[in-house]
């Protein structure tokens, strides 16, 4: 019974089926993981044993009834970016200090509707900006992999970093995470686990905190793609409080695992060979490209000229978004508040104690875009580079491509506290570089890992689908887990 | 394009957000580096190109004019910092 917490979701839900044991006992497996090894990650923000438990005995009396939902009893991580009703929900961020709501987001009612069990918050970048999960008020999160013959502490990635890493270290099932810009793509790709950021509208934006609304999109981050499968389903649906969400059947993705890819069209991007790129990415791309190629899928190259833009059209674009959207935490209705000497003193000074660093500066960004006599010259201007970044994608898929396969990430996780990457923040935004075209164009992207690096450090691929076709990389995606295997790190803690 | 401390300082105003002078002066060389970054866009020929409002083709769903949801004052003012029988408390604003 030790190793209930090696078992991923699908191996969970037979097990359980079988009465081989209870909802309460893998819950129970569960918090004890994360009583004996959260210090050493601090991936989890806030553990809910009590609610846990009582999630899991209300999911085995369920299932003594007879209603079994397509989570029942299995325990996961929750972003901290997810309103959760009653319990901590700061978006890791000082300003929302002892925010707990009075209400639940579509997201994670949907699980709960599915029967699954929260075990706690999970820890990430302050309001999801940052690719190491070090902007975090709760200080940074533990890699639970580290290079070989190392004892430094690598970064998880981010912004769901807390959730790629306690997805790897087994400290919950499965964990939902959020993507405006690769926020579940590069720290699954960090951890050796598979993340998908859907197409934008898949999933209700509704009670997850706002960074920048035209980007945002919920996903799952989890052990291997069909567990994957099985959260998305859950977590995506239409609903009447966003406006985005897309009235369209979630299919079962679980489905669409172990079909073939034999004649389905595989674009490769020239523009993703960037300058500079470490020997080995271009070597794992490769070794995909063939695994497809393997398995009877026809790779074409292909062209998205506009792709180097989109990195720097989304420096505009999100800033001005999150400085909007963030203008609603002045110190009156939640959270933190400084008093000041009147109330445009006591909202600066609440502001400014109460964002961190990176939020700050990406704030600054945005309103300076935004601000009168700029607007054209830069968000005007960053929009119409984003029409450009999504015709690209649109004319390659019109031209028959049914997936696009790059690299996940620029490189291998890096060292926590990395002093050239704190000196300079153009040079963390990097990380995001193969991603967030995908957002930019708000396509489905999944993130999956198909081997290590010289340090044995694992290293994912990215495959990119045309809108509400999350199906095709699904399956797309199992064959290069096939082929690659899975990887889990070695346990030193 | 670049920014100058008094253009920092005026933005941190509008943004509502306090800066000391070592702040000020550190962030004037942070927004020209993202400036500097991203100036690359102005490259690109965007004549005849609509800026992108809505990255789905999604037509905003109507609903009756009715409410749907109230009477939660209570839970409305819950996380509030300073309250007084359902209303929030804010400095005088007005003398």
């Amino acid at each position: 019974m030790t190793e209930l917490t090696s078992l991923t979701i699908a191996e969970a839900r037979e097990k359980l089926k079988a009465k081989e044991f209870t909802a309460v006992d893998l819950t129970q497996a569960y918090l004890d993981a994360i009583n004996a090894a959260n210090g050493v990650f601090n991936a989890y923000i806030a553990v809910t044993p009590e609610k846990a438990i009582a999630m899991a005995k209300a999911s085995d009396e369920r299932r003594a009834a007879g209603t079994v939902g397509a989570l029942e009893g299995i325990p996961l991580g929750i972003k901290d970016l997810f309103a959760t009703q009653d319990v901590h929900t700061q978006a890791a961020s000082h300003i929302l200090d002892g925010f707990k709501p009075k209400y639940e987001s579509t997201v994670t009612q949907n699980l709960w509707d599915d029967g699954a069990v929260m075990l706690g918050k999970l820890n990430m970048d302050e309001f999801a900006m940052g690719s190491s999960n070090e902007t975090s008020h709760y200080g940074p999160v533990i890699n639970p992999w580290r290079a070989e013959g190392s004892n430094q502490q690598l970064v998880p990635g981010g912004s769901s970093g807390g959730s790629a890493a306690a997805v790897a270290a087994h400290l919950c099932a499965g964990a939902t995470a959020t993507d405006t810009g690769g926020s579940i793509r590069q720290p699954a790709a960090f951890t050796g686990t598979v993340g998908i950021k859907p197409t934008y509208g898949r999933c209700s934006r509704w009670g997850t905190v706002a960074f920048a609304s035209s980007l945002d999109q919920a996903g799952p981050i989890a052990r291997d793609v069909r567990d994957a499968a099985i959260m998305l389903k859950s977590m995506a649906s239409v609903d009447a409080k966003d406006t985005t969400s897309v009235d369209l059947p979630v299919p079962d993705y679980e489905a669409s695992l172990g079909q073939s890819v034999r004649g389905m069209k595989i674009g490769i991007p020239k523009e993703y060979r960037v300058e500079g790129m470490p020997e080995e990415i271009e070597k794992l791309w490769s070794q995909g490209i063939q695994w497809l190629k393997d398995a009877g899928a026809e790779i074409v190259d292909i062209s998205l000229p506009h792709t180097k833009y989109a990195l720097p059209a989304y420096y505009i674009v999100a800033p001005a978004e999150a400085s909007s959207n963030l203008a609603r935490y002045d110190g009156v209705r939640y959270g933190l508040r400084v008093d000041g000497k009147d109330i445009v003193d006591m909202y600066e000074k609440t502001r400014a104690a109460g964002f961190g660093t990176e939020v700050k500066r990406r704030i600054m960004i945005g309103t300076y875009v935004l601000s009168a006599g700029y607007y054209d010259a830069y968000y005007l201007q960053a929009q119409k580079v984003r029409t450009l970044i999504k015709r690209d994608f649109e004319t390659v898929f019109h031209d028959g491509v049914d997936a696009i396969l790059t690299p996940a990430t620029p490189s291998s996780a890096f060292g926590v506290a990395d002093e050239s990457l704190a000196a300079d923040p153009v040079k963390m935004y990097l990380n995001d570089i193969f991603t967030v075209t995908v957002n930019m164009a708000g396509l489905p992207g999944i993130a999956v890992p198909a081997g290590l690096d010289h340090k044995g450090l694992p290293l994912g691929l990215q495959l990119i689908g045309k809108p509400f076709e999350e199906e095709t990389l699904f399956r797309t995606a199992h064959i290069i887990e096939q082929s690659a295997g899975k990887f889990t790190p070695s346990k030193w803690w | 394009m670049s920014v100058d401390l008094a253009t920092v300082k005026r933005v941190a105003r509008l943004a509502r957000i306090a800066v000391t002078e070592d702040d000020a002066n550190r962030i004037v060389g942070e927004l020209n580096g993202i400036l500097g970054f991203v100036e690359q866009l102005s490259e690109v020929d965007v004549s005849g190109v609509e800026p992108m409002t809505s990255v789905t083709p999604i037509t905003m769903r109507r609903r009756p004019d009715a409410v749907t949801d109230g009477d939660k004052a209570d839970d409305i003012v819950a996380n509030a910092p300073l309250t007084d029988r359902n209303f929030f408390l804010v400095p005088k604003v007005v003398e």
